[in-house]
């Protein structure tokens, strides 16, 4: 039931190609502006560039989550979802894992080129990468927890990064910490531990709160 | 295992002889002018004898008096969040009404506070470290707090069915939750340039009587200001509420 659940997620987004694009396109292109605001002095742009690399996909990572389940939620879909018998801590835990995969793994994808087009050192990038792969995920558990407690409010596409940003500083600390410390040739390790940490705590707790904000949404 | 199921009821119950809004009303009715009168009274003494009577310090001079609003202010700040969480709680496991009234009163009274601790601290900050805000573990969260304030003061307002509202907001409460050990530690995992905690409940605190009396007044003061002014907007919600309730009924009579 869970990997249906979760096909069925996949199979939406790859039907709907285009909104899966948009995503990283928005990444590459944020990130392309930086170049052009603050000039291309190659050394500016490699002290900059982990940071950017990883605003850009904290912000690429916001735009699909207020579609995540508006489609859902307003065809009846939903309803019908939290009645099939699944827990709904794992139909939120499906979700997220359908939005990691479509938005996070193609981000990580992106972010090597836009990296080197920021002109980052190459041995940095091992760093930024190890550390994108668990952030994005934590930032996919976080998003879709802020997309159930939003579902049905209005504005909700205004309230929900307002909700997210806050939780989501943590993850993005410690990811530009792990890529900056390879940067300036120390190990990266403890922040990738603490990333990895963050993991291991959202993966129980933010589908457990996202299961309890869409009982009371269906309610 | 069988103590906590036996007394877990008993605690619901005894929280829902207050669940009761007419019995609510009266009590703090009679509660808020005592409430109002004293906080009045003693925050008004604490800060004349903090910003009068207490001697300046020797290194900072009367800047340090600024530490008389500033702390009180950011301890009340963590413990408004505190107990917003515990109504959000309250509320998700008993569904107790008046615990969601008063998450949603709380909110904007802790933002206030939570607002007065970042400027006083930015207004200490730029003679003592030269600048107005610096970046570090202690700012940084509290930032974090009055956004996580904001978020649910948005939240609980964005919903057409107040009563979804108060469940999305105390499911937001309880997650930013995280964030209070984050404040309360930060001086002490990372190597800031906020002072660590001076007073701790063991061992002595290292400051001059002089300075730590009128700094507890101001702290009792302050708390008293944050539950006054906490009790009289809740109040003002359930009478708003019933309002609303009766404005339906006579619409729906004359229909």
């Amino acid at each position: 039931m869970f990997l249906r659940l979760l096909g069925r997620e996949l199979l939406l987004s790859l039907r709907h190609g285009g909104d899966t694009l948009a995503a990283v396109m928005f990444f590459v292109l944020a990130g392309a502006l930086f170049p052009l605001a603050i000039g291309p002095a190659p050394e500016v742009l490699a002290r900059l560039a982990p940071g950017v690399v990883w605003v850009c996909a904290l912000l690429a990572a916001l735009l699909p989550l207020d579609r995540l389940f508006g489609a859902d939620g307003d065809d009846g879909s939903l309803d019908q979802l939290l009645l099939s018998g699944l827990p709904a801590p794992a139909v939120a835990l499906a979700k997220a894992m359908a939005h990691w995969l479509v938005t996070g793994l193609p981000l990580l994808v992106a972010a090597g080129p836009l990296a080197l087009m920021l002109r980052m050192d190459p041995h940095t990038l091992p760093a930024l990468l190890a550390g994108l792969l668990p952030g994005t995920a934590v930032l996919s558990l976080l998003g879709t927890t802020a997309a159930c407690i939003v579902l049905g409010a209005r504005r909700g596409g205004v309230l929900l990064p307002l909700l997210l940003l806050p939780l989501a500083t943590p993850v993005l600390i410690f990811g530009a910490a792990a890529a900056d410390a390879a940067a300036t040739g120390l190990s990266p390790r403890p922040h990738l531990l603490l990333l990895c940490a963050l993991l291991a705590a959202a993966l129980p707790l933010c589908p457990l709160a996202a299961g309890a904000a869409l009982r009371s949404a269906a309610d | 295992m069988d103590a906590i199921a036996l007394i877990a009821p008993r605690a619901g119950r005894g929280l829902h002889r207050f669940a009761n809004p007419g019995r609510f009303l009266r009590l703090a009715g009679a509660v808020q002018p005592w409430l109002t009168g004293s906080a009045i009274i003693v925050t008004a003494i604490g800060l004349y004898w903090a910003l009068f009577i207490s001697p300046a310090d020797w290194q900072q001079g009367d800047a340090v008096r600024i530490m008389y609003v500033h702390v009180p202010a950011a301890w009340l700040a963590s413990m408004g969040y505190a107990g917003l969480a515990l109504c959000s709680l309250a509320s998700i496991i008993w569904r107790h009404p008046l615990a969601d009234l008063a998450a949603a009163e709380i909110g904007p009274v802790g933002a206030g506070f939570t607002a007065l601790c970042l400027a006083t601290g930015s207004l200490w900050g730029k003679p003592m470290w030269g600048a107005w805000w610096v970046w570090d573990a202690r700012l940084t969260s509290v930032l974090v707090l009055f956004f996580l304030y904001l978020g649910h003061i948005a939240l609980v307002r964005a919903f057409d069915e107040p009563q979804r509202g108060y469940r999305a907001g105390s499911i937001l409460a309880l997650v930013g939750v995280v964030n209070l050990p984050i404040i309360k530690f930060s001086v002490d995992w990372w190597n800031t340039l906020h002072q660590p905690a001076t007073i701790t409940l063991m061992g002595a605190p290292t400051m001059a009587l002089t300075m730590l009396w009128p700094l507890l007044v101001c702290a009792i003061g302050f708390t008293l200001v944050f539950a006054a002014l906490v009790v009289a907007r809740t109040r003002a919600a359930v009478m708003e509420r019933r309002i609303r309730a009766l404005l339906m009924a006579r619409s729906e009579a004359s229909a």
